[in-house]
């Protein structure tokens, strides 16, 4: 389908980019501050701009406008819950954590509680969270460059993999959060732009009259009306239906307890420039989304569901495809190049997302595990810098090797439970830290754990894992899904907040409550927060 | 153990905690972010409802092939738009200029 030297050449073009980028960065990257935060040094804008490169991942840009393209309406469903949760982290959480923290998610917790089983459980749930994003970034990398370079094979799938992996490995261990943010504001611009251009060109064939387009999708679905309507992929079972409030509740309450974009708020200078990020993320994540909407239906208007469910059955090649057809069609110079353009928008895309996960984790594992629990602080920077480079390279390692191992896990699944893990794991603690005086370490650790393994545990015993319901279980022959629900959000969020409640109500630790006053202080004015650094 | 801070730094912290400017600005902040918070949580979960129980509803077209679905769907984009700049809005009026005050007086304190 595609021309795959022009392809292969523009992915060179963004690999080239980046990697010059990252060169760059690291002659400016000298303490942890550097290291682990950009040196706290971006404007509102940049961190938007980055913030909103670490969130439109290849799952939205190719899943939904895939989604949308397969079963209509009920693809829209997620961009929605996507960008609404971003009012939890303006309204509650960017600010104040900006303001209470330093490099990780477990710095606040630590600032009043007992550092060993807080930022230990942390650390646990980032990973956690970032594992199994990452997985399902990788493993999506892996298909989408075998489909757009035409090589159905197993083994250069895997080169793929393991090539996206050392990439990334290479831009966290030299670029650090500086190189790694600049990598994320260049992949936000090529989507932001990429997208607009085929959104134009797609609304253009129906002279941009949205209802023609919807209509002209709704004749091409095979579905008619109800292409338009909710319920075509969640279905009419009340079952389904409570499935389906389960995830919505993970999508809108994941988002404020992502590790990854959590970290962000660190890179500006101070909790105002915070928000300011938060605004330009909204702005530009939600006209994203709405192109999004475009694609999707342009691409059952103009390609067809069936034939883009033909070259991926998941629909993952929506975009492309519409790209492809919006120049001029298959065969032609012009849907040649813009296929090209879409695909290497697409790669520059997940390069950047896997990137800042692998930060995230490496910088949780040096800084709590290992500078905090390990060796009580007890070090000097550039020993914790050096302990944070050699951490991206084993998780990225270790990254490698599961997603070849998990080549068959569904994409769309892996983001949903990342989502619902952090919606059950962190943002419970989160909340309390920022607003309960009485919580203490135990509330925190057992938040974290609490929501963590009952979120894995009902995973486990879902239809997803085993079982015949839905026909893509990961042991189809074999049945143990006791738990009916496909996502477990709707039980275990509540189920953190519980165990946070019951764990904290059961011990009584002073220290923690003495210190809220502090904590609330720095957390609202900003008074003792770190400061930007100066070269 | 947590973070240390010096007694002066304790001090500080505690001479801030107990004013009547951040009694306001502490009020103020959580009217505005649990208010904001209760009001897109509950137009957002009516949408997830009306979207899983109230289909026949939500198929109703408006104008040509757009129905009540698309049109809700659009009007929580508005909507998050909305609150986002009334929020940042609130906060540089209401809000920034005690924070600023208040952390003016912890660095003099300090001595930063």
């Amino acid at each position: 389908m595609s021309d795959s030297l022009l392809t292969s050449t523009l992915f060179l073009v963004v690999v080239a980019i980046t990697i010059a980028i990252t060169i760059w960065a690291s002659r400016q990257t000298s303490g942890t501050t550097d290291y682990y935060a950009g040196g706290r040094q971006f404007t509102g804008f940049q961190n938007g701009l980055a913030v909103s490169g670490d969130y439109m991942s290849a799952a939205s840009f190719l899943g939904i406008s895939g989604a949308i393209s397969q079963y209509g309406y009920d693809g829209f469903l997620y961009s929605i819950g996507f960008l609404v949760a971003w009012l939890v982290a303006l309204l509650l959480v960017a600010e104040l954590l900006r303001n209470s923290g330093r490099y990780t998610m477990a710095d606040q917790l630590a600032y009043r509680m007992r550092q060993v089983p807080v930022r230990t459980a942390a650390s646990v749930s980032t990973v956690g969270v970032s594992i199994f994003y990452l997985l399902a970034q990788m493993v999506g990398a892996g298909t989408l460059v075998a489909l757009l370079l035409e090589v159905d094979d197993g083994w250069l799938k895997n080169l793929t993999i393991a090539g996206v992996g050392a990439l990334m490995i290479f831009y966290v261990t030299v670029g650090g959060m500086k190189g790694t943010t600049w990598v994320q504001i260049v992949k936000a611009v090529l989507l932001m732009t990429g997208t607009l251009l085929i959104t134009i060109l797609a609304l253009a064939e129906f002279g941009f009259n949205i209802s023609e387009m919807l209509g002209q999708a709704a004749d091409q679905s095979g579905e008619g009306a109800a292409f338009l309507e909710p319920g075509l992929q969640y279905g009419t079972t009340t079952t389904a239906k409570i499935d389906f409030i389960s995830l919505a509740l993970a999508l809108v309450l994941g988002t404020a307890g992502l590790p990854h974009i959590l970290i962000r708020f660190y890179t500006v200078p101070t909790s105002r420039v915070a928000r300011t990020s938060v605004q330009w993320a909204i702005t530009l994540i939600g006209f994203f989304y709405l192109m999004t909407l475009v694609l999707g239906f342009g691409a059952a208007a103009l390609v067809g569901t069936e034939q883009i469910a033909s070259v991926d059955p998941a629909g993952n090649l929506a975009s492309p495809l519409l790209a492809e057809a919006v120049g001029g069609g298959e065969g032609s110079t012009g849907g040649a190049i813009l296929l090209a353009l879409i695909a290497a928008v697409a790669f520059a895309t997940i390069l950047a997302v896997v990137a800042g996960l692998t930060l995230t984790s490496a910088s949780s594992v040096a800084h709590d595990l290992y500078a905090n629990v390990f060796r009580k602080g007890r070090m000097t920077e550039a020993d914790e810098v050096r302990i944070a480079r050699i951490a991206a390279f084993v998780i990225g390692a270790v990254a490698i090797a599961l997603s070849i191992l998990a080549q068959d896990l569904n994409i769309a699944f892996l983001v949903a439970l990342a989502f619902a893990v952090a919606a059950s794991a962190n943002l419970p603690s989160l909340l309390y830290n920022l607003f309960w005086k009485r919580f203490n370490t135990r509330g925190a650790v057992w938040a974290i754990y609490g929501g963590l393994v009952s979120c894995v545990g009902l995973v486990i015993f879902s239809p997803v894992v085993s079982g015949p319901v839905t026909g893509t279980a990961l042991f189809p022959d074999s049945d143990w899904s006791y738990f009916p629900l496909s996502n477990p959000g709707i039980v275990s969020i509540p189920f953190g907040f519980l165990m946070g409640y019951l764990g904290t109500i059961t011990s009584r630790e002073r220290a923690s409550e003495e210190r809220y006053p502090e904590l609330e202080v720095r957390s609202l004015t900003g008074a003792g927060a770190e400061g930007a650094v100066h070269h | 153990m947590a973070e240390d801070v010096t007694t002066r730094q304790h001090e500080a912290y505690t001479r801030i905690h107990a004013s009547e400017e951040f009694s306001l600005l502490r009020k103020r902040f959580r009217g505005f972010a649990f208010a904001g918070t209760v009001a897109f949580m509950a137009w957002y979960l009516l949408y997830v409802l009306l979207s899983s129980f109230a289909v026949d509803f939500m198929s109703t077209q408006v104008v040509g092939n757009i129905n009540v679905a698309l049109v809700l769907g659009l009007l929580q984009f508005a909507s998050t738009f909305l609150l986002a700049v009334v929020y940042s809005k609130f906060a540089n009026r209401r809000l920034d200029p005690i924070a600023d005050e208040l952390r003016n007086g912890y660095d003099k304190e300090i001595g930063r």
